[in-house]
C-alpha cells in the first residue's frame, strides 16, 4: 500500500485547505464517500490530531443529479416523479412542496378530502423515515438488532402506503390539485390499527434502546449545539428542536389543514445527540396523533380538483414550504407562462443541517463524530439534489 | 465518584442490559416475520405497480381501448412509451408499402403497435393519468427479470392478446 503523501495534497482541489501542519500526529482522513455511516456518498475530510478532530469539512457532489436543471427541461407534470427521488425517505413532503408551489402559482384549490389524504400519507411517510433513521443510527453506533424491529413495523406502514400509491419508497403520489388516486376503503381502519400498533411498540423501543446505558453513553453530551448556532446555520427540523427552539413549519406557518389539528411539537433544550434522538422518538407519537385526526373524519367528496392537462401557469413566482422529516423543505417555482418552469429552486433542509457538522465535530473524538453525523439524520441525495 | 454512585451506575447499566436481553429473547420466541424468498413468496404485492399494460375493450378484450392520440407518449417524463400507426399514403404512391410512424397519424384511430421500455420507466403513472379513454393501467407483476436490456421493451398489444386468450 502506498503511504500517504502530503506532497500530493495540494493537487487535490478539495483537500487544498488541509496542508501539512506542525504537529507530527496530524493525519488527514477521508471519511467516505463509501463509508457505511455517511449514509450515501458523503465524503468528509477530517484533520485528526491523534484521535481528535481538528477540522472537518464535508465534500459534496458525488450524487448530484441536476434535479433543478431537469425541472427546466420537463413540463410541470413530468417533473413530479423527480420529487420522490430527491429525498427518498420522505418523498411525500417533497411531492407536497412542489405540488403546493405550482398550485399557488396556477391558483388551483385542493378539495378538503385531498388535503386530509395528503396529511395522512405525509405523516405516515414521516414515521417510516424516522423509523429507518432510528434503525440506521443505532446501526452506526454498533447496535444491530433495533433496525430489525424498526423494519418490522415499517413493513406494515409501507403496505398501507403501497395500497394507496403503488410504490414502497419513491412515491409520486401528489398531483396538482390533489392526489393521484383516491385511497382504498380500508385505508382509515388500517391507519388507525397501525398507529395503535406503533404506540404499543414505543415502550418496547424505549426499554430496548432509549434507556440503554450504552446508547446514553454514546449520545448524551455529544455534539452539543446551542440554539444560536443552529439558527446561524439555518438548521431546521428535529435538529433545531433538539436545541430547544420549537420551530415547526406545520405550526409556524400552517399550510393545508394542519391548522385544524391538535398536536404537540416536541422540543428538548439539551442540544446534544440525545436531544435530537428524543425529538424524533416523540415525533413518532406526534405523527400518530395527526394521522388519527386526519383519517378518523375523512371528508367525502373528490380527492382531487380538476387541473388542466397541459398546465401553463401565469407569469410569476411562488414559494411553498412544508415540514419534512429532516426540516423545512421549500420549493420556489418561477414561471414565464410556458409549459415548462423557468426555474425551480429546491431548498433541502439536510444541507443546512450538514453545515453545522463542521462546528459540532471540532474537538470531538472520531467515534463521536459518527454519532453526531447520525444524529443529524442526513440523506445525501437530498443535500446534493 | 463515590462508591455508592459506582454501584448505582453498575446497577442501572446491568438492568438496562438485562431488559434489552429480555426483549430480544421474547422476540426470538415469536414467529418469523421474514420469508425465505425463492421458496416462499409474500402475499402483499397485489397493489405494487408493475409496468403499464393496455386495457381491452369491454366487448372485445383483445383490442385495446386506445385511440392512438399519443397523449401518453407526450406525458411520459422518460420517453419510454411508443405508439406506432400506419402513415397515411401520399397521392400517387398508393402501391408503396405501408410505413409505420409515431402516433398520432391522420386517419388511424387504433394503434398499430404499442411498446413500453420498462428499463426507462419510473412508474410515475403520468401516462395512465393523461389517457383520455383510460386505456393504460399498471400490471401487478413485480418479479420481472431479464438477462438482456432488449427484453424490457415490451410489446403491449401482443401482451393484451395473450391475456385475452388466457382469460
Amino acid at each position: 500500500m502506498q503511504a500517504f503523501d502530503t506532497a500530493q495534497l495540494p493537487r487535490d482541489p478539495s483537500s487544498v485547505r488541509f496542508e501539512p501542519g506542525p504537529t507530527e500526529d496530524k493525519l488527514i482522513l477521508s471519511m467516505g464517500p463509501q463509508h457505511p455511516s455517511t449514509h450515501g456518498v458523503l465524503r468528509i475530510l477530517l484533520e485528526l490530531d491523534g484521535e481528535y478532530i481538528v477540522r472537518a469539512e464535508p465534500v459534496l457532489g458525488y450524487i448530484h443529479r441536476m434535479h433543478e436543471w431537469m425541472a427546466e427541461q420537463k413540463t410541470y407534470f413530468q417533473f413530479m416523479p423527480n420529487m420522490g427521488r430527491v429525498d427518498y425517505l420522505h418523498a411525500m413532503a417533497w411531492n407536497w412542496a412542489y405540488a403546493g408551489a405550482v398550485e399557488r402559482l396556477a391558483g388551483i384549490e385542493v378539495p378538503e378530502r385531498g388535503e386530509h389524504i395528503r396529511v395522512a400519507v405525509t405523516e405516515l411517510n414521516r414515521i417510516s423515515s424516522h423509523l429507518l433513521w432510528w434503525g440506521a443510527y443505532l446501526l452506526d453506533l454498533g447496535a444491530f438488532t433495533p433496525i430489525m424491529y424498526a423494519f418490522d413495523d415499517r413493513e406494515i406502514l409501507l403496505d398501507i402506503l403501497q395500497a394507496v400509491t403503488g410504490s414502497r419508497l419513491t412515491y409520486s403520489y401528489f398531483t396538482f390539485g390533489g392526489v393521484y388516486n383516491d385511497v382504498p376503503e380500508d385505508f382509515a381502519p388500517r391507519c388507525l390499527a397501525f398507529t395503535k400498533h406503533l404506540r404499543s411498540r414505543l415502550p418496547m423501543y424505549r426499554d430496548l434502546v432509549t434507556d440503554n446505558v450504552i446508547l446514553r453513553g454514546r449520545c448524551e453530551g455529544i455534539g452539543e449545539m446551542d440554539v444560536d448556532l443552529a439558527r446561524r446555520y439555518g438548521a431546521t427540523g428535529p435538529v433545531i428542536r433538539g436545541s430547544g427552539a420549537p420551530v415547526d413549519t406545520r405550526r409556524a406557518e400552517p399550510y393545508s389543514v394542519y391548522g385544524k389539528f391538535d398536536f404537540r411539537i416536541p422540543a428538548y433544550s439539551q442540544g446534544d445527540a440525545m436531544a435530537r434522538y428524543m425529538v424524533r422518538m416523540d415525533e413518532l407519537e406526534t405523527s400518530c396523533d395527526i394521522i388519527d385526526q386526519a383519517v378518523s373524519n375523512l371528508p367525502d367528496g373528490p380527492c382531487s380538483a380538476k387541473a388542466p392537462k397541459t398546465l401553463k401557469p401565469p407569469k410569476g413566482e411562488a414559494c411553498y414550504a412544508v415540514e419534512g422529516a429532516r426540516g423545512k423543505i421549500l420549493v420556489h417555482v418561477r414561471s414565464d407562462g410556458g409549459p415548462k418552469p423557468y426555474r425551480v429552486k429546491l431548498r433541502a433542509p439536510g444541507f443546512s443541517n450538514l453545515s453545522v457538522f463542521c462546528e459540532l465535530a471540532r474537538g470531538t473524538l472520531l467515534a463521536d463524530a459518527v454519532s453526531i453525523l447520525g444524529s443529524l439524520d442526513l440523506v445525501i441525495p437530498e443535500i446534493d439534489r | 465518584m463515590s462508591v455508592s454512585e459506582l454501584f448505582e451506575e453498575a446497577y442501572t447499566g446491568l438492568k438496562s442490559l438485562f431488559v434489552g436481553l429480555g426483549i430480544t429473547g421474547k422476540a426470538f420466541c415469536q414467529p418469523q416475520v421474514t420469508v425465505i424468498y425463492p421458496k416462499q413468496e409474500v402475499d402483499n404485492l397485489s397493489t405494487f405497480r408493475g409496468h403499464v399494460e393496455l386495457v381491452g375493450k369491454e366487448d372485445d378484450p383483445s383490442v385495446p381501448r386506445c385511440v392512438a392520440c399519443g397523449a401518453c407518449v407526450k406525458a411520459c417524463p422518460s420517453d419510454c412509451l411508443s405508439i406506432l400507426c400506419p402513415v397515411p399514403v401520399k397521392e400517387g404512391q398508393e402501391d408503396a408499402p405501408v410505413a409505420m410512424g409515431p402516433a398520432p397519424q391522420k386517419g388511424s384511430k387504433t394503434p398499430g403497435a404499442v411498446f413500453v421500455d420498462f428499463a426507462l420507466c419510473s412508474l410515475c403513472g403520468q401516462c395512465a393519468k393523461t389517457c383520455p379513454v383510460d386505456s393504460l393501467r399498471f400490471s401487478d407483476n413485480p418479479y420481472m427479470v431479464a438477462l438482456d436490456r432488449k427484453e424490457f421493451r415490451i410489446d403491449l398489444m401482443a401482451r393484451l392478446k395473450r391475456q385475452a386468450e388466457e382469460a
